[in-house]
């Protein structure tokens, strides 16, 4: 055998078996438990470490649901989108070095132009609303900010640009007041049942048309999932589920009388508003308030306090405000032929009976007198309407205060609309007051008025005076009701919702409100006296629709309002003597119903049938 | 049979002369195939195989324009590897002990030079940068600490009394331990605690000794982690804490040592039965960091599943199995010595990582042997096979009284 020359003779440890028997030992334990471990991990828990593996690279994002079109009866477009760029801050990826997060926030500033405290404060606002954000700094950036930004990509952590949706308005101011704003969703909104699966940041409607169908435009928001690595960066997409746009509304306005209807309170640069609304069905064709505003002005990221301001401006006129439903005023002498029917189905007064206008009426020991100081002798209320005498309505007046209950004017005014909701879909509207006995009879033993009710209040209320404040709305309503002989409709605008695809979803059609019966000589009578009024040399709007192809009912109004020069009325159905469409124009300081307000009824009804007026002489009245 | 079993028991000389046909000796007998252990080598070429093959799969995007880097690297580092131990393995192991000291000091000053004039990676410095590879002096340092510690115990094993041998030992393993340590590699100084222990265990130190030795570990680990960063002079650097006890609690913060581990769990787990492929995300996405180097295993978990996985540690299994019994074919102490650090140095390694990636041990920085992406890491670990097929070959050829030229 060979032997080493240095071979020690050192022999091997007798227990030198039993040792690398323990290491083996020791291997085979420790494979044992490998083994094991892996079974367990792969074989026994694979399913749970699989999902969270999966959990770990994808990220969930939302993808905001275009906003449903509002659209007129005709689909012109009313209130659209268009997209725009929105900078975000995700507080998450700020650096954590206070003077480098400042320093980023200052930079971002700058470059959309807002001071560091202004960003400060919107974040800290923000994150109260949504804690953890992202915050959106401005919703709408020109591209060279974002292209600054994406090139500078590594300057800005925690700055992201994202596309949203913007509502956009092609025609400008047209119904302003009618189709609302969009805003961020309020926490006290993410609350309420009627916001379910809104998130914060969302967008949902805060008023007007916006608000009342929000459900049907606010539309599903998708999701995308993207796959991602360890530091979050995109690595492709897993699966998309595209949101659904929100429904399309389609209203029953008509854009070109709409059109017509602002232009015709605009140019008489007066307080006003205007209503068209069809007297069978209550949809409404136009709807608007002077002066108005700019509704893109609620698009704008940050809704400074002096614009909001600006809009509710009493000496600026209140622009926010629509007047249609939320203006109240007395109607004046509009107010005859709801008058009219009551002291009628009353018995009152029968149709042909001839009643002396001797010029004056005495109420206690105040002497009133007609408008224009004449009078008119033995007339019936068809001539009565026909040149608008006060005395004869005062006569009624009286006559209504005389029987028993002394409240049937007060009935019938309330059972056609006056001093109610109408139930028009938008929100904001104003009930009014229509004097009763027992409201001035509170007052007063409140001690919240000089007198309690009596013969005068309801002489007043006869000719649309005295405590009455009504919409034009409740006016439409009321003559709608007449128009139709007994049909409280519910006005509304919105007509159809509509999907994506131009699909019907929905059809909006709120039947009538209740029925009131009246009898159909009344009615003729009535409908008599107002297109004599409008259309018969020597009505009170003769000068105006007398020269009108169109054969119509219309009446004006004057109505004294404390603190203010008289408000000027005019209210108008067409065709007589089956009328499809009234319109009723008021304005603040207006004067003489056929000076002003009558003129603007014309315009529009022009516009609504493409006819215009001849020249007449005027005969009528003034009133 | 029978006249081979006869031959057996006559002179080799005479036997080699007596054989007509081995007078021209063949390229498989010129290289001492026949006297090697054939398993051994196969297991780890499959081993170094599957490597390649896995980082074929999963590292094609990690360096944009070369999607081949690592593969081809790592193939060269196992084909240089397979030579290097094929031309040990000619080499009698027992040369060695004659090179202790030589060997010991090249190994101490190979990682103190490293420290001072290295290349420095992530705060420590550990290799040498060279031309076409970046050597790590301390990898195959824990051959050479086998080789020169094997030698030191066979020499002094009659000086002084058993407790001053084994604190000789015990001086002699630390010292290199300490000094890797230094760099810092906290991983490969364990692996050399490893190396030392298991010479000593092996040589027959008394189990009183290992008694007190184990007990003085449980002193020293309590005053790393407990008592030291309490008076203010901590040893360890707060990564290398963090990463040691991150696996005794779990944490979601991905800034947190555990994070890493718990990914690669996850992405272990994930690899179900049979693997997930190319649809991989928890090892393809960058959740699980050093997938080509220390997580390895979490690729192979995740890609191939319970099957691959299992394929790998039986591999490791046949391995260490082969090199367990060449600890008891050596013919002379010094060889089981060697082959029984060499052994027990790689279960270490093996344990350690593998641990490590499914989650129950500590995070140490310790390569897979032969999977682990890393020149220093694969020819060190092919070197030490050579040294174990050596001694297989001195045994074999022992037993026939021959030599093989």
């Amino acid at each position: 055998m060979y032997r080493h020359p240095e071979e020690p003779t050192l022999r091997t440890p007798s227990s030198l078996a039993l040792r690398v028997t323990i290491l083996g030992g020791l291997a085979v334990i420790l494979f044992c438990v490998v083994f094991f471990r892996l079974w367990y991990l792969q074989v026994l828990s694979g399913d749970k470490y699989l999902a969270q593996a999966n959990d770990n690279r994808t990220r969930t994002t939302r993808v905001t649901a275009p906003r449903g079109e509002i659209v007129d009866r005709n689909g012109k477009v009313l209130v659209g989108n268009r997209t725009a760029l929105a900078l975000q801050i995700d507080p998450a990826k700020l650096p954590a070095n206070d003077a480098r997060k400042r320093a980023e926030l200052a930079k971002v500033g700058d470059l959309i132009h807002m001071s560091l405290k202004r960003v400060r404060i919107t974040m800290r606002d923000s994150l109260a609303d949504i804690p953890g954000g992202p915050v959106t700094l401005r919703r709408d950036v020109g591209h060279d900010v974002v292209f600054y930004i994406e090139e500078n990509r590594d300057a800005f952590p925690g700055v992201a640009v994202n596309q949203v949706f913007v509502r956009r308005y092609p025609d400008g101011n047209l119904a302003a007041h009618l189709l609302g704003y969009v805003r961020e969703v309020t926490p006290a909104e993410l609350k309420d049942p009627s916001f379910r699966g809104t998130v914060a940041g969302d967008e949902v409607g805060q008023e007007g048309l916006e608000y009342e169908y929000d459900r049907f435009l606010r539309g599903i928001p998708g999701e995308e999932k993207i796959q991602v690595d360890s530091v979050g960066q995109p690595k492709g997409q897993l699966a998309t589920v595209e949101p659904k746009p929100g429904d399309t509304l389609r209203l029953s306005l008509s854009a070109k009388l709409q059109q017509a209807g602002e232009s015709a309170l605009a140019a008489r640069g007066l307080p006003g508003a205007f209503v068209t609304m069809n007297v069978e069905n209550g949809e409404i064709l136009g709807m608007g308030s002077a002066p108005t505003f700019d509704p893109s002005l609620y698009a704008r990221p940050v809704l400074s306090q002096k614009i909001v301001n600006g809009l509710f401006n009493e000496n600026a006129g209140a622009p926010a405000l629509n007047r249609a439903i939320a203006g109240l005023y007395p109607t004046g002498s509009t107010f005859k032929p709801i008058t009219s029917v009551a002291a009628l189905e009353t018995g009152l007064v029968k149709p042909d009976e001839i009643i002396n206008d001797t010029g004056s009426f005495d109420v206690g020991d105040v002497k009133r007198q007609n408008a224009g100081g004449g009078a008119y002798g033995p007339i019936s209320m068809q001539y009565a309407l026909q040149v608008s005498s006060d005395v004869f309505y005062y006569i009624l007046g009286d006559r209504l205060f005389r029987h028993k209950p002394s409240t049937e004017l007060q009935a019938w005014a309330h059972s056609l609309g006056i001093g109610r909701d109408t139930g028009i879909d938008l929100p904001g509207e104003q009930r009014g007051l229509l004097p009763t006995p027992a409201w001035r009879n509170k007052l007063y033993k409140e001690g919240n008025t000089d007198r309690p009710w009596s013969e005068g209040d309801n002489v007043s209320l006869a000719v649309g005076q005295g405590d009455l404040q009504a919409s034009p709305l409740q006016l439409a309503v009321a003559y709608a009701t007449i128009a139709n002989g007994g049909t409280v409709v519910t006005p509304h605008l919105g007509m159809e919702i509509e999907d994506s695809a131009g699909r019907i979803v929905q059809e909006m059609n709120p039947g009538p409100e209740r029925h009131i019966k009246i009898n159909p000589a009344y009615r003729q009578v009535i409908m008599d006296g107002l297109h004599d009024a409008a259309q018969s040399p020597g009505g009170t709007s003769y000068g105006i629709f007398g020269g009108f192809p169109i054969p119509v009912a219309g009446k004006t109004g004057t109505a004294e309002r404390y603190g203010h020069l008289d408000q000027s009325w005019y209210a108008v159905m067409a065709p007589y003597p089956d009328p499809k469409i009234v319109t009723i124009v008021t304005f603040e300081d207006g004067g003489f119903g056929a000076d002003t307000a009558a003129p603007a009824a014309l315009e529009i009804l022009s516009k609504y049938y493409d006819k215009q007026a001849k020249q007449v002489a005027a005969s009528g009245p003034v009133e | 049979m029978a006249t081979a079993r006869t031959l057996t028991r006559t002179p080799a000389s005479t036997r080699v002369r007596a054989e007509p046909f081995t007078t021209e000796p063949s390229l498989a007998e010129r290289l001492g195939l026949p006297y090697m252990d054939p398993i051994l080598i196969v297991s780890a070429l499959a081993l170094v195989g599957f490597s390649v093959f896995t980082l074929a799969q999963a590292t094609q995007g990690d360096i944009p324009g070369s999607p081949l880097f690592y593969v081809e690297r790592q193939a060269v580092y196992g084909i240089l590897g397979l030579i290097a131990m094929l031309a040990l393995t000619r080499i009698d192991y027992s040369r060695f002990r004659e090179l202790r000291v030589g060997l010991y000091t090249f190994l101490c000053a190979s990682i103190s030079l490293v420290i001072l004039f290295g290349f420095s990676a992530r705060g420590s410095r550990r290799a040498f940068e060279l031309p076409f590879f970046s050597f790590q002096p301390s990898e195959l340092g824990k051959l050479l600490l086998a080789l020169a510690l094997a030698g030191f115990v066979i020499d002094g094993a009659r000086r002084g009394s058993a407790v001053q041998r084994t604190v000789r030992y015990l001086i002699l393993g630390l010292a290199p331990a300490a000094l890797v340590f230094l760099q810092p590699d906290l991983g490969t100084a364990l692996v050399y605690g490893a190396t030392t222990l298991a010479v000593m265990f092996v040589a027959g130190v008394r189990w009183t000794h290992f008694a007190a030795i184990g007990a003085g570990l449980v002193v020293i680990i309590s005053l790393v982690l407990v008592v030291a960063p309490m008076v203010g002079t901590p040893v360890l650097k707060g990564y290398q804490e963090q990463r040691l006890t991150a696996f005794l609690h779990p944490s979601d913060d991905p800034a947190d040592a555990s994070y890493q581990q718990r990914q690669a769990t996850i992405a272990i787990g994930s690899g179900q039965k049979t693997g997930r492929g190319d649809r991989a995300t928890q090892t393809r996405l960058d959740f699980v960091p050093e997938r080509h180097t220390d997580f390895i295993f979490s690729v192979i978990g995740e890609r191939y599943g319970f099957m691959g996985a299992a394929l790998v540690l039986s591999l490791y299994a046949l391995l260490l199995w082969r090199a367990l019994r060449i600890v008891t074919l050596s013919k002379n102490l010094y060889g089981t010595l060697v082959a029984g650090g060499i052994t027990f140095a790689l279960l270490f390694q093996v344990f350690v990582n593998v641990g490590m990636n499914l989650g129950i041990m500590p995070i140490t920085g310790i390569p897979l042997p032969l999977m682990s992406y890393g020149g220093s890491s694969v020819l060190a670990t092919f070197l030490a096979i050579g040294i174990l097929e050596s001694i297989h070959m001195q045994s074999r050829l022992s037993q026939k009284g021959a030599w093989a030229y």
